[in-house]
C-alpha cells in the first residue's frame, strides 16, 4: 500500500492544527467517565491535549513513562467530543499520540503477536477455537454459558478476581456455521453482515437474531466468511499499520460481495467502517474505496427505520426494558433515536429511561482489564443507574457493552438481564409466529 | 521552594495518593481557560480532604516561602488558578461534599469542590435554587465561583455569586482557621468579611467551607426571541423593558456577526440580515404575573420594530435557546481559537459599546462576534484568532486594549464576571486609580505578609 500524504497517525507534528482548537474551557470534565472517578486533570481530554502540546514544544518526551500511562488512560468513548464547544477532534488526537508512542517505543511483544494474528484471519480463527476448546483450563465453569477465570489468572488483571465472569467462547464460530448467503425472494435490498469478533466468538445468538430480522424484513444477507476484525482494537493501541491492513483487506472482501449496504450490530465496528477507515486510509489508494461505503454502512436500527420498509413486530413481549447508549453507536455513529423507536414498536414492552443512558459503561475494549480499578468504579455507577429503573432487561447496541454490563450487574448486584436490541426485536417477531 | 523534603512533607500531610509529582501530571495543572497568559508548570499538586491539611500546608509554605495556587475546576477566564512559579497547586476536586441542605433556613453548607450544577441538582429536590449560573456551571466548582465572584445568565434579576454567600470557613495565609457569617439573614457583626473574600481570587485566604443562600425555584417561565433590523432598536428594547419595571431572568443579546455565524453553523432559522437578536425569559412564582411580564415584553418589542417568536412548550423553548447556546461553539468553528472578553457597561450604554466593538473590529481587520448578557450590560466580545499568526496576534492585543479603554470611558468596568487574575492586571489602575491599587496592596500585605497565596494575581505588587 502506498501512503501518498502523511496523516496525523504518521506525523505527530500534524497534531498541532487539532490541538490548537482546544480552548481549555473544561466542558469535557462534565462528561468524561474517567475524570468522574479519578478527579485528575490528566484523566480528561483537556489535560491530555496539554500533554500533546508539551510533546510538540519539547517540554516532555513522547516516551516519558508517566505520559505514556496517561495517554493510554482513555476509553476513546468520545463523550468529550459531544460536549466540546469548539469541535476538537479528540479521537484523532488521542489515537495520533498513541501511534506516535507506538512508533517510538514499539508495541509490546504480546500485543504485537496478538495483533499480527488478527491480520491472518485463518490463524486467528484457529487460535480462538483452540482457546475455546481449552477454556476450561483458564476459566472455571460457573453457570450455563458463562465462565469465571481460574485463580492463576489473577496476576494478569486485577479484574480477574472471584467475581469476574465472561460469556463462554463458542466452540464453533458464528461465521463457520451460518450460510454465507441467505437469499430472500423479492428482496428489498442486499446487505452484508459485518459480524465483528464479539458476535463471531462470544455472542453468536445476536448474529442469528440479526439474520432472522433482516430476512423477516425481506433483505438478502451475505455474511462473508473471510471478513476480518474491524481494526478498532489495534487502532486504539496505536498500531495504525495493522489497522490499515485490516481495513484494506475488509474493503476487498466487501467489494466482492456486490452488497448494497453493510450492517453492523456493534457500535465500534460500525464507527470503524464508517468513520475511521477514510481517516486512516487518507492519502492511500484505498481512500476512495473506503469513502464509497461511508453512506452505506448502517447500524441495524438505522437500516431498518431509515433505509428499508420496516415491518413492525406484532408479538407481545411483556417486559420492562431500559436502553444503554453504546458510546461508539451514539457518539460516533450518532445513532440513539432509532434503537429506542424500534423498542417502542414492540407490543407490551415498556421502555424506562435510566439516568444518563449515554454515560460510558467503562468497557473500552481492553480498558476494563488494563485499568480495572477505574473501570470498576465506572461500571458500578452505571449498574446503579440501571437498578434505579427496576427494568427486567437492559439492552444495548454493542456486544462489548453487553459483556461489561453483564459483568457489572453480576458483581454489584441486581437481576437485570442483558441483551442486544436486535434480539428483543427478533423475539417479538418469533412470538407472533407462535401465537 | 519545592525540594524532596517539601514533597515528603506533603505526602505525610495529604497521603501519597493525594500528591502528584510526575512532570506529565504537573503539566496538566499549568493552565486554565484563559488564552495567552504567562504560566508555569507547578512543583507539586496536592488534593486536600479536610481543613486541617490545608492549615498544615500553609505552615509548610510559610516556612519555605512557597507560593500556593488554589484550584477548583480550572475553568477560570482570567488566569486565577494558573501557577506563575514552581509552587503548590491545591486542587479541591476531592473536597466536594455537600455538608448540609437546610430547606427551612434556605441554606446549603458545602465544601469548595462541589460542582455548581451538582449543588443545584441536590437543592432542586427541595424545590430550591442556587441562582448564579456561569456558562461553566456543569464543571466549575462553588469554591472557584466564590473566589472569582462568578456571574451568569440570570445576573440581571437574581444577581451574582456575592449575593448568595452567607458565611465561610477560611484558612488564613498565616495559618489561622477563621469562620464568619452563618445562617442568619441579618448579621452585621464585625467587618463584612463575606464581601472581602468573595472575588478575592485566592489571594487573601483559602476557602474551605461555604454557606450558600438558596431561594425557592420559580415555578413558571416564558421565553421569547426578538429580532431587530437596527441595533438601536434592540438597545432601546432592553432599557424600555426595565423602565416598564419588568426584570427578566434572562435578557441576552447577539450581534450580526454572531447571528450569521450561528445560522451558518447550526441552521436554526435565524434571519441573517438582522442586526441584533434578543433572547428574553421572564419567570416567577405566579402564572398571571409571568404572563403579564411576557405580554409587556412583546408590547415593547413591537413598539421598537422587532419581530418575535414566543415559546409555548418546553420543546419550543429549547429551540429558542439553541441559538444562544450555539453562539460560542459557532464562533469557535470559524478560526482556530477565540478570546472571550467580558467588558461591561451600564445598561444604557449597551448600544454605544456594541458599536465601538464593531468599529474596533473594522479598524484592525479582525472578526469579533459579540453576544452576552444585555440586561446587565455584561458583553462578551469574542475575538476569533489564529494563535500561530504572530502579526494577527499583535493586532488582537491592541484591539483588546481598546475594548477595555472604551468600556471604562462609558462608565463601565474591566470585568463583569471573569475576574482580573493576570489577564487584566495591567489595566487595573485605569479603573481604580493609584489610591485603589495602594488600598489593595495594604489589604494584601496585612493578611498575607509573606505573599504566598496566589502571588502575582489581582493585586499588582510592583508598578
Amino acid at each position: 500500500m502506498t501512503v501518498a500524504a502523511k496523516t496525523i497517525f504518521d506525523d505527530v507534528e500534524l497534531l498541532k492544527k487539532e490541538l490548537v482548537r482546544c480552548m481549555k474551557c473544561g466542558n469535557c470534565m462534565s462528561v468524561c467517565p474517567i475524570y468522574s472517578v479519578e478527579k485528575k486533570e490528566s484523566s480528561v481530554a483537556r489535560g491530555k491535549i496539554a500533554l500533546g502540546e508539551a510533546v510538540l514544544s519539547d517540554d516532555i518526551k513522547i516516551d516519558d513513562e508517566t505520559l505514556v500511562k496517561l495517554i493510554f488512560n482513555c476509553l476513546v468513548c468520545k463523550s468529550c467530543m459531544l460536549a466540546c464547544p469548539s469541535g476538537v477532534r479528540f479521537d484523532r488526537i488521542i489515537l495520533g499520540l498513541r501511534a506516535a508512542i507506538a512508533k517510538k517505543k514499539g508495541i509490546h511483544f504480546i500485543k504485537k503477536a496478538l495483533f499480527g494474528l488478527l491480520k491472518k484471519p485463518e490463524l486467528f480463527d484457529k487460535g480462538m477455537k483452540a482457546f475455546a476448546a481449552m477454556q476450561g483450563l483458564f476459566l472455571s465453569p460457573e453457570e450455563q454459558g458463562k465462565r469465571a477465570p481460574r485463580g492463576f489468572l489473577k496476576g494478569v488483571s486485577p479484574r480477574f478476581d472471584e467475581k469476574f465472569i465472561i460469556p463462554e467462547l463458542t466452540k464453533e464460530s458464528f461465521r463457520d456455521r451460518v450460510k454465507e448467503k441467505e437469499e430472500v425472494p423479492q428482496a428489498q435490498a442486499k446487505a452484508l453482515f459485518f459480524t465483528g469478533c464479539s458476535v463471531n466468538y462470544l455472542y453468536p445468538e445476536v448474529g442469528d437474531d440479526l439474520i432472522y430480522v433482516l430476512k423477516r424484513n425481506k433483505v438478502s444477507v451475505v455474511t462473508p466468511k473471510k471478513q476480518n476484525c474491524c481494526g478498532m482494537p489495534v487502532m486504539v493501541h496505536g498500531d495504525i499499520e495493522t489497522a490499515r491492513e485490516l481495513a484494506q483487506k475488509n474493503l476487498e472482501v466487501f467489494e466482492k460481495t456486490g452488497a448494497d449496504y453493510i450492517i453492523t450490530v456493534c457500535g465500534s465496528c460500525g464507527s470503524a467502517l464508517k468513520h475511521e477507515y477514510p481517516i486512516i486510509l487518507e492519502g492511500t489508494d484505498y481512500e476512495e474505496k473506503a469513502k464509497k461505503w461511508v453512506e452505506r454502512v448502517h447500524d441495524i436500527s438505522t437500516f431498518l427505520l431509515k433505509v428499508i420498509r420496516f415491518e413492525s413486530p406484532k408479538g407481545n413481549l411483556n417486559l420492562k426494558v431500559t436502553y444503554h447508549d453504546s458510546c461508539h453507536l451514539k457518539k460516533s455513529m450518532k445513532v440513539f433515536n432509532e434503537p429506542r423507536q424500534i423498542l417502542k414498536t414492540i407490543p407490551g414492552l415498556t421502555l424506562i429511561d435510566m439516568k444518563k443512558p449515554d454515560a460510558c459503561c467503562g468497557s473500552g475494549g481492553s480498558f476494563h482489564l488494563t485499568h480495572a480499578d477505574t473501570a470498576l468504579k465506572i461500571v458500578k455507577s452505571k449498574t446503579e443507574d440501571i437498578k434505579g429503573t427496576e427494568a427486567e432487561i437492559v439492552c444495548t447496541g454493542c456486544p462489548a457493552c453487553m459483556m461489561e454490563l453483564f459483568e457489572g450487574i453480576k458483581r454489584f448486584g441486581g437481576n437485570c438481564n442483558v441483551t442486544h436490541t436486535v434480539s428483543l426485536l427478533a423475539e417479538s417477531y418469533r412470538s407472533e409466529q407462535k401465537s | 521552594m519545592i525540594d524532596s523534603a517539601f514533597i515528603e512533607r506533603c505526602k505525610s500531610i495529604f497521603g501519597a495518593e493525594n500528591v502528584l509529582t510526575d512532570k506529565a501530571e504537573l503539566i496538566a495543572y499549568s493552565y486554565d481557560a484563559t488564552p495567552g497568559i504567562p504560566r508555569e508548570i507547578p512543583g507539586v499538586v496536592v488534593f486536600p480532604e479536610n481543613t486541617k491539611q490545608i492549615q498544615e500546608l500553609i505552615f509548610l509554605a510559610r516556612q519555605t516561602k512557597t507560593p500556593i495556587y488554589p484550584r477548583g475546576a480550572g475553568t477560570c477566564l482570567s488566569g486565577g488558578p494558573v501557577p506563575l512559579s514552581k509552587g503548590v497547586v491545591v486542587s479541591f476536586q476531592k473536597m466536594n461534599k455537600i455538608i448540609e441542605i437546610d430547606p427551612d433556613n434556605l441554606t446549603a453548607t458545602v465544601q469548595p469542590g462541589v460542582v455548581v450544577a451538582d449543588l443545584n441538582a441536590a437543592v432542586s429536590k427541595y424545590g430550591l435554587l442556587y441562582p448564579p449560573d456561569p456558562g461553566s456551571m456543569a464543571t466549575s466548582t462553588i469554591g472557584g465561583n466564590v473566589a472569582e465572584n462568578a456571574g451568569g445568565l440570570r445576573g440581571l434579576k437574581y444577581g451574582v455569586t456575592k449575593h448568595y454567600i452567607m458565611g465561610m470557613e477560611v484558612v488564613m495565609p498565616t495559618g489561622e482557621i477563621f469562620r464568619f457569617g452563618g445562617k442568619c439573614v441579618k448579621n452585621v457583626t464585625a467587618y463584612d468579611f463575606t464581601h472581602l473574600f468573595v472575588g478575592s481570587e485566592g489571594t487573601l485566604g483559602i476557602i474551605t467551607e461555604i454557606i450558600c443562600k438558596l431561594i425557592p425555584a420559580p415555578k413558571y417561565r416564558k421565553s421569547m426571541l426578538a429580532i431587530f433590523d437596527k441595533l438601536e432598536d434592540a438597545g432601546k428594547t432592553v432599557t424600555d423593558i426595565v423602565r416598564a419595571h419588568v426584570i427578566p431572568a434572562t435578557l441576552e443579546i447577539m450581534d450580526k456577526v454572531t447571528i450569521q455565524t450561528v445560522e451558518n453553523f447550526a441552521k436554526v432559522g435565524l434571519p441573517t440580515q438582522a442586526e441584533a437578536l434578543l433572547l428574553i425569559e421572564v419567570d416567577g412564582m405566579g402564572k398571571d404575573s409571568v404572563e403579564w411580564e411576557a405580554e409587556k415584553c412583546v408590547e415593547i418589542i413591537k413598539q421598537n420594530n422587532g419581530k418575535y417568536k414566543i415559546a409555548e412548550t418546553d420543546a419550543e423553548r429549547d429551540s429558542l435557546w439553541a441559538a444562544r447556546r450555539a453562539a460560542l461553539p459557532a464562533l469557535a468553528q470559524v478560526k482556530p481559537a477565540t478570546i472571550l472578553e467580558d467588558a461591561t457597561v451600564p445598561r444604557t450604554k449597551l448600544v454605544d459599546m456594541l458599536v465601538a466593538v464593531q468599529n474596533i473590529s473594522k479598524k484592525y481587520g479582525l472578526m469579533i462576534g459579540t453576544f452576552g448578557h444585555a440586561g446587565d450590560g455584561n458583553l462578551h466580545p469574542t475575538l476569533l484568532i489564529d494563535p500561530m499568526n504572530k502579526e494577527e496576534m499583535e493586532k488582537v492585543h491592541k484591539a483588546v486594549d481598546e475594548i477595555f479603554e472604551v468600556a471604562l470611558s462609558l462608565g463601565g468596568t474591566l470585568s463583569g464576571e471573569h475576574g482580573i487574575g493576570v489577564a487584566k492586571l495591567k489595566y487595573l489602575k485605569n479603573e481604580i486609580g493609584r489610591s485603589g491599587i495602594e488600598t489593595m496592596r495594604r489589604i494584601k500585605q496585612s493578611l498575607d505578609p509573606d505573599n504566598i497565596l496566589n502571588p502575582g494575581k489581582l493585586v499588582p505588587m510592583e508598578d
